[in-house]
């Protein structure tokens, strides 16, 4: 077949120039990049417009329908401010830090199942990829602190700091226990695992859920566990001194994880792309595209952790920890064994 | 994809790495094109809420930050052991091995909930008042 010189470099760019697959490789970070700044700017709205909804109020109104462009506006403004930078802070640590606290947030999605075979990369160490990569954003957050060279940034940034180690830690015990239950740490290969029913209809994985779910919202720096940025405490804690877009890149890098928290939340307990277990009965549901089950338990997770943001009050440093060190670290250990014992019930050759 | 490691998986993730480098790049240079520059004046001093900040703010810092993040690091090699494990678990109960496997998390998780408890007692949790 004779093909026309655009189209045979089209052809070759995704069969592969040189052996590259140029286009095959471009192409997921594309739509990544895109999905993560729509993803913002639309959860950016819908943050404040739920937040005012449960306190009484309406939240952005007058640009756009509903105020949809607010954010759209509030971007464009942030490009065109000056950038100050204090004099005293250290520049070169005070720039790196909004890269460091925003490309660990792309790089969650390389091993995230938006549906069936939509996997950028599927490793098999999916689910500690995910662990390791999320782990390096409060670097990020301490360097901001530290370079802004204030003493409420640096406080915020301090905070953070132990704020997030130590939620790592039952983060990552309450993820053992579904990789005990699914046999792997492949994202897709946990997808499968749930193709009966979901991880969180089990006792264990009930409990981890649990857990993950308010280390989740300490890793994302949400109430009740807001301290690096306690507005009527720190005035913003670690992004006191930034201004412009450097500014806007926390906040995008906090919706981007913001979103993956809430797929990795549905992937690993919720059932992914498959369509809930407890529609059974409606066999048409198993119809549908994978990627529409996806994005409908996502927009109901992220719902849920604006929800609690917006419902609960702060902690006190120590509470924080003690919620961490003294409680959810022996539940997530005893959850181990729980699953343990789930798994000799449900294993059938423990009969014979 | 079966058990062994694509190498092209991790170009793949470095070019996520590249891709969201470049991104926050683009903006911050149309900014430069865009944002007015006029430095001077008081708007480069530290901002205190107004007061005159007093002394540098790389100060000192509690110690309980520290004891938080060696305890920290003690459980984190500690998860990192425990995922492996529980990668195998149910092919080992499977295997007709689950007492054993049991029986070394058992072990290990006992040893870690011993610090756990040695760190709790001596107030290595505990906030100054």
């Amino acid at each position: 077949m004779e093909r026309g010189p655009i189209e045979s470099l089209v052809h070759r760019l995704f069969a592969g120039l040189y052996g590259i697959p140029v286009l095959g490789w471009l192409i997921p970070i594309v739509l990544v990049l895109g999905m993560v700044a729509l993803a913002a700017l639309v959860l950016i709205w819908l943050e404040r417009k739920v937040s005012g909804h449960i306190q009484s109020r309406r939240g952005p109104l007058h640009n756009g329908p509903h105020g949809l462009l607010q954010t759209v506006w509030d971007a464009l403004k942030l490009l065109v401010k000056e950038d100050i930078v204090p004099s005293s802070a250290d520049r070169l640590i005070m720039l790196m830090a909004p890269f460091v606290v925003f490309t660990p947030a792309v790089l969650v999605y390389v091993v995230m199942p938006f549906g069936k075979g939509w996997t950028v990369a599927n490793l098999n160490i999916g689910l500690l990829w995910v662990v390791s990569v999320l782990s390096l954003g409060p670097v990020g957050i301490i360097l901001g602190g530290w370079g802004s060279h204030n003493k409420w940034s640096l406080l915020g940034g301090m905070r953070s700091a132990a704020q997030l180690i130590s939620y790592e830690i039952p983060s990552v015990l309450a993820l053992g226990a579904i990789v005990m239950m699914a046999g792997t740490m492949s994202m897709d290969g946990l997808v499968a695992a749930q193709d009966q029913y979901e991880f969180v209809l089990t006792p264990p994985g009930l409990i981890a859920f649990v857990v993950y779910l308010v280390t989740a919202l300490a890793e994302l720096n949400r109430n009740p566990f807001d301290l690096p940025e306690a507005e009527s405490e720190l005035v913003a804690g670690f992004v006191t001194e930034y201004s412009g877009f450097k500014f806007a890149i926390f906040f995008l890098a906090e919706f981007a994880n913001l979103l993956a928290l809430s797929m990795i939340t549905v992937t690993v307990f919720l059932g992914g792309w498959q369509p809930p277990s407890v529609l059974f009965f409606l066999p048409d549901s198993a119809q549908l595209p994978g990627v529409f089950w996806f994005a409908i338990k996502t927009t109901v997770m992220v719902f849920v952790f604006q929800w609690i943001k917006w419902t609960l009050p702060r902690l006190r440093i120590d509470q924080m920890l003690n919620v961490c060190w003294k409680g959810l670290i022996p539940i997530t250990l005893g959850n181990l064994a729980l699953a343990c014992v789930w798994l000799l019930l449900t294993e059938k050759s423990w009969a014979r | 994809m079966g058990p062994g490691i694509d190498s092209r998986d991790y170009v793949q993730a470095f070019i996520f790495l590249i891709g969201a480098l470049v991104f926050l790049l683009v903006p911050l240079g149309l900014a430069l094109l865009f944002r007015p520059n006029q430095p001077g004046g008081l708007k480069h001093t530290t901002y205190e809420c107004g007061e005159e900040p007093i002394g540098s703010a790389w100060f000192r810092h509690p110690i309980q930050y520290y004891l938080i993040a060696l305890v920290f690091i003690v459980f984190d090699v500690e998860a990192i052991f425990i995922l492996p494990w529980a990668v195998q678990a149910r092919a080992l109960i499977r295997e007709g091995l689950g007492l054993f496997a049991f029986t070394e998390m058992t072990i290990f998780a006992g040893i870690l909930l011993l610090g756990w408890y040695y760190a709790l007692r001596k107030g290595a949790l505990e906030w100054l008042k």
